[in-house]
């Protein structure tokens, strides 16, 4: 029950410091744009070629504004010494993941609600009718890029070469929710929509396997 | 602050700490009894800040345990039953200090948490500023939502890491009168200085570590004054 009760005092400290300065949120819907923007450039909307590799290219562009939104989650704790502060007053530092990695699939989930259209508009796919399928693919697919990147972030936070560090490692764990998270987009943005609960359920189990390692070992992760 | 009990405050048995082939910390055992304000003394890279942290469970020895009056067994992954202020505040400058404060004590779950934050910020004499985000403060204010922070569940042992780097003569004076306070309450403190002050006068015991080993020790005959003055010893 503390374990829950101090995820969620953390978790409104993250909405917190997040809403007041709207760091994170504001550079990585700002990269998004760019990115989508940039490769919408690149090919012909209209063309068939445009409705198979954009879901590709979204999720390219959402991995990257991950990896840049995730550098700081940790990093931030560092200033003052707020982690050891942390440390010192929950019962179970799975607390600490639990509420970061919340808070980061939110923000992530909120950038990709907010590229949606714009991504529908540029690459002249429609996605009214199967935007809730989309969001369950975007909520699992975030997930499991916030459930690793969580805990690569806090590895990558105590060693040098910390912003090299973090994308090195995260991007190649990663290439299984960029197929899985791509391929289920595709079927959906297809002319003849498909839910695909192969590559759902396979969204599903990485979550899970990856927040159970996390919660099982994440401790050894804060320590100094 | 909780009442004392019989038997040693903090009990360091045969500590080691290795940083690959580097040892910060050397077969340090100690016993520090309840009440007792000791005094860590030593050059820098002693093993005073290892020691500390090691006391708060923050890092892990290598060999041996720390355990508390009242715990059964040395459980590392269990927090420490302590209030820790170290050079970093520990606290976030994107928070109010009233913001911070119940948010470390809702952690700690902290009865009746608004009226023990209110009580602490006055007794700090930072009430009036409780709204203002920490980063506006100065360095003496901060170091006080610091040491309001570590108080909040009011522990039985303090841990100070050089409570007093970055703080001007006012502040220092204030430190020290809420240390004696402390002291004088039965609270067991154990703390890093470097050198002599107003706050290591506080000290009933005092301890120099050299290249992670207890050099000497009050406790065990050396003079505390001599200690406490190693530091100023060019």
């Amino acid at each position: 029950m503390s374990l829950i009760s101090n995820a969620t005092v953390l978790f409104g400290k993250e909405l917190r410091t997040e809403f007041r300065s709207r760091e994170l949120l504001t550079t990585t819907v700002v990269f998004v744009l760019m990115v989508v923007v940039l490769f919408s450039f690149t090919f012909d909307p209209s063309s068939t070629e445009s409705r198979r590799f954009a879901p590709g290219l979204l999720w390219l562009a959402f991995l990257f504004a991950a990896s840049l939104m995730l550098q700081p989650c940790f990093l931030r704790e560092q200033t003052n010494d707020t982690l050891s502060a942390l440390r010192l007053s929950v019962s179970d530092p799975f607390a600490i993941f639990l509420a970061k990695l919340a808070a980061n699939t939110l923000f992530l989930l909120i950038t990709e609600l907010l590229m949606l259209p714009v991504f529908s508009i540029l690459f002249n796919i429609p996605v009214g009718s199967v935007v809730g399928s989309l969001v369950l693919v975007f909520f699992l697919g975030s997930l499991g890029i916030s459930v690793t990147g969580t805990a690569l972030s806090a590895i990558s936070a105590q060693a040098r070469m910390r912003e090299l560090l973090l994308p090195i490692l995260l991007l190649p764990l990663l290439t299984p929710v960029l197929i899985a998270s791509t391929e289920a987009t595709a079927a959906l943005l297809d002319p003849a929509p498909a839910f695909r609960r192969d590559w759902i359920g396979f969204l599903a189990v990485f979550d899970i396997v990856f927040l159970t390692a996390l919660w099982l070992f994440g401790e050894y992760l804060l320590e100094e | 602050m909780s009442a004392p009990i019989d038997g040693p405050g903090i009990r360091f048995d045969k500590i080691d700490k290795r940083y690959g082939g580097l040892y910060a910390l050397r077969r340090v055992s100690l016993e520090i009894a309840n009440g007792e304000c000791v005094v860590l003394a030593g050059r820098n890279g002693s093993g005073k800040t290892t020691l500390l942290r090691i006391a708060a469970r923050l890092v892990r020895p290598t060999s041996g345990t720390v355990t508390f009056s009242g715990e059964v067994g040395s459980d590392a992954s269990r927090p420490a039953p302590v209030g820790f202020v170290a050079h970093a505040t520990m606290v976030y400058d994107e928070l109010s200090a009233e913001e911070n404060l119940l948010l470390f004590g809702r952690l700690l779950a902290v009865r009746s948490i608004a009226a023990r934050v209110a009580e602490m910020l006055s007794g700090l004499g930072i009430y009036e500023r409780r709204g203002s985000l920490v980063r506006t403060f100065s360095r003496g204010m901060r170091q006080r939502v610091a040491i309001a922070r570590a108080l909040l569940h009011q522990p039985s042992v303090l841990l100070l890491d050089e409570p007093a780097t970055g703080l001007d003569s006012v502040s220092v004076a204030w430190l020290a009168r809420t240390l004696k306070q402390l002291r004088d309450s039965g609270c067991t403190m154990l703390m890093s200085l470097h050198g002599e002050s107003e706050i290591s006068a506080l000290a009933t015991r005092a301890i120099r570590l050299d290249a992670g080993a207890i050099a000497a020790d009050s406790a065990a005959g050396a003079s505390l004054r001599s200690i406490l003055s190693f530091n100023a010893t060019p």
